[in-house]
C-alpha cells in the first residue's frame, strides 16, 4: 500500500497566469506565497527533473542572517523570522534547529570583520554575539581552539537563532501547501524555449509543447544563463561546482553549526546523525555537477585540522550542484529588461537560508509587476548604476 | 581533477594551474564612447554556455604562463581549439 500523495501531479494545461521554471526551493516557496499572499493560483511549477532534486537536493541545510549589509539583512532577516513560524503555517515539521552558527575567525582581518559585523547585525536587529576562543570551545567543545593548530581560533560570531533544518520536508512542505491552493506541479518537464509576442514573453516552449503565460518567472540557479540565453537574456552570472559531503551516521557530537570563511569548511550534524560538510566552490565554469577531489581533501583537511575527532569518521559520500554565483555575492531577484520575464537566481553557494524570502519577494514581484521593498536593491539594474550589495565577507565561501 | 593540456608543458594537473574565465575579452576600443549598461556590459557579464566554453588558465605551478583553452562545461573535456 503506497502511503498518500503530498501533491497531484497534473499535466499542464495551455495557459496559465504564472509559469515558474524550477521546482526547487525557491520555486515552490514563489508558487505557494503567489497563491496565499495574492490570491494568484492559475501557476504551475515546471521541472525538467524531479521536485526538489538540483540544488534544494544538494546544500548543506544552514540557515542564518548575519549578512553585513543593510540590504542583505534585511533580506534574509524577514526568511529567519518565516523560518521560525514555518513548521505552523505549512503543517508539517521541516526540523528547524535553531542550534546556533558559529563564524570562526582565524586572522586579525577576519576579526575586524567579525566585530564589525556583529555590530551592524545589532544595528539590524539580527541576534549576533561575538565570543572568545574560550567561549568558543564552551559552546562547541570539539573545536580545537588551542594555539598549536595551523590557524588558530582567534575568537568567533555567534548567531544564536540560526541551525539548520531539513531540507527535502522543506520542498515537500511547500509543494503540498501550494498544490492544496491549486497550483500545478509537472515533473519530467523541460522548458526549451520561449513563446514571444513581439519582445513580450507569453509563454514557454516545453518538452511537453507549448505553455502559454501571463507572466514568466525564473528560478532555476545554476542553469539560469541557458535559460536566459533563450530569451536572448545576458545574465551576470557564473555557473559553478559546490561540493559538499556526509560522514556514516553518528552518536551526537556536534551540538551546532560551525563555518569557517578562513580555512573553507562548514559543518554540521544531521538530525539523523550523519556530519554535513561544505566547502567552497570548484574555480571553473561547469555544468556537471561534480567537481575535483583536492577541493573536497582540502576541506577535509580543514575539518580535521579544527575538529581532530573527526579523525574516526569515514566519507560515506560526496556530491556537487551547481551553483549561480554573481559578481558581488548576492542575489538577483526582480524583472528583467524582457518584458514578462522575471528573474530570480544569484544566491550562488547560500539560497537554500533564503527559501522563504525568495519565494516572498519573488511572488510580490510578479503579483505587482515590480520588486518588493526587500528586493528592490537586488534588481539586475544594479550591474549598470553599480549600486553593488558586496556580501563576499559573509558569504562564507569563496565566490 | 582536471587533466589541463599546457600548450607548453604538456597535460598536467588541475593542481598546478589557476583558473582566469572567459578568454576572448577586448577592452572597449573607444572606452570613452561606452554608455553605463556598455560598461556593466563589459565588467560583470560573461557568457556562461553548457557546452563549449573558451577561457583561460595560467599554469601557476609551472611554466607561469596564460593560455587560452575550449574546455565543454557540460563534460569538463578539453576540445580542440576552434
Amino acid at each position: 500500500m503506497h502511503p498518500d500523495w503530498l501533491w497531484r501531479n497534473p499535466s499542464p494545461k495551455w495557459s496559465y497566469d504564472v509559469v515558474i521554471v524550477g521546482a526547487g526551493g525557491h520555486g515552490l516557496a514563489t508558487a505557494y506565497y503567489l497563491a496565499r499572499e495574492h490570491g494568484i493560483t492559475n501557476v504551475v511549477v515546471l521541472e525538467k527533473g524531479w521536485l526538489a532534486g538540483g540544488n534544494m537536493a544538494r546544500n548543506t541545510t544552514i540557515i542564518r542572517s548575519n549578512y553585513l549589509w543593510d540590504e542583505s539583512a534585511a533580506i534574509y532577516e524577514h526568511a529567519m523570522k518565516l523560518w521560525e513560524g514555518l513548521s505552523d503555517e505549512l503543517d508539517y515539521d521541516i526540523l528547524f534547529s535553531q542550534r546556533g552558527v558559529l563564524n570562526l575567525a582565524h586572522t586579525l582581518g577576519d576579526v575586524r570583520e567579525g566585530v564589525r559585523r556583529v555590530n551592524a547585525n545589532r544595528l539590524n536587529g539580527v541576534d549576533a554575539e561575538w565570543l572568545t576562543p574560550e567561549q568558543v570551545a564552551e559552546f562547541c567543545p570539539i573545536v580545537d581552539v588551542s594555539p598549536d593548530v595551523r590557524y588558530p581560533v582567534l575568537g568567533a560570531t555567534l548567531q544564536p537563532r540560526g541551525g539548520i533544518a531539513k531540507h527535502d520536508h522543506v520542498a515537500w512542505a511547500y509543494a503540498r501547501a501550494a498544490d492544496r491552493l491549486g497550483v500545478d506541479l509537472v515533473q519530467g518537464c523541460e522548458v526549451t524555449g520561449f513563446v514571444r509576442d513581439g519582445d513580450r514573453v507569453v509563454g514557454v516552449n516545453t518538452s511537453r509543447g507549448p505553455i502559454r503565460a501571463g507572466a514568466v518567472a525564473l528560478a532555476s540557479a545554476g542553469h539560469s544563463s541557458v535559460l536566459a540565453s533563450l530569451a536572448g537574456l545576458r545574465l551576470p552570472i557564473q555557473s559553478h561546482p559546490l561540493q559538499a559531503l556526509v560522514s556514516e551516521l553518528l552518536e551526537p557530537v556536534h551540538p551546532c553549526v560551525v563555518m569557517s570563511n578562513h580555512v573553507h569548511v562548514y559543518v554540521s550534524q544531521a538530525h539523523k546523525g550523519e556530519l554535513v560538510l561544505g566547502a567552497g566552490i570548484d574555480p571553473f565554469n561547469s555544468y556537471a555537477q561534480r567537481g575535483s577531489v583536492h577541493v573536497v581533501e582540502h576541506q577535509l583537511a580543514a575539518a580535521l585540522e579544527l575538529f581532530p575527532v573527526f579523525g574516526h569518521a569515514h566519507v560515506l559520500r560526496t556530491w556537487a550542484g551547481i551553483v549561480d554565483t554573481s559578481p558581488d555575492a548576492s542575489p538577483i531577484v526582480g524583472p528583467t529588461p524582457v518584458p514578462g520575464l522575471y528573474v530570480n537566481c544569484g544566491w550562488g553557494t547560500g539560497g537554500f537560508k533564503a527559501t522563504p524570502a525568495s519565494g516572498w519577494v519573488y511572488a510580490h514581484t510578479i503579483a505587482h509587476g515590480e520588486p518588493h521593498e526587500l528586493n528592490r536593491p537586488f534588481g539586475l539594474d544594479r550591474f549598470t548604476t553599480g549600486a553593488l550589495v558586496d556580501e563576499h565577507g559573509a558569504a562564507a565561501v569563496a565566490h | 581533477m582536471l587533466l589541463i593540456p599546457c600548450p607548453w608543458c604538456g597535460p598536467r594537473d588541475e593542481v598546478e594551474f589557476s583558473y582566469g574565465g572567459a578568454a576572448d575579452v577586448a577592452y572597449p576600443p573607444d572606452p570613452d564612447a561606452l554608455s553605463d549598461a556598455e560598461w556593466g556590459e563589459y565588467v560583470f557579464v560573461r557568457d556562461n554556455p553548457r557546452g563549449p566554453f573558451a577561457e583561460r588558465w595560467v599554469h601557476t605551478a609551472g611554466c607561469r604562463r596564460w593560455f587560452r583553452a575550449v574546455r565543454d562545461t557540460a563534460t569538463h573535456e578539453f576540445l580542440e581549439a576552434p
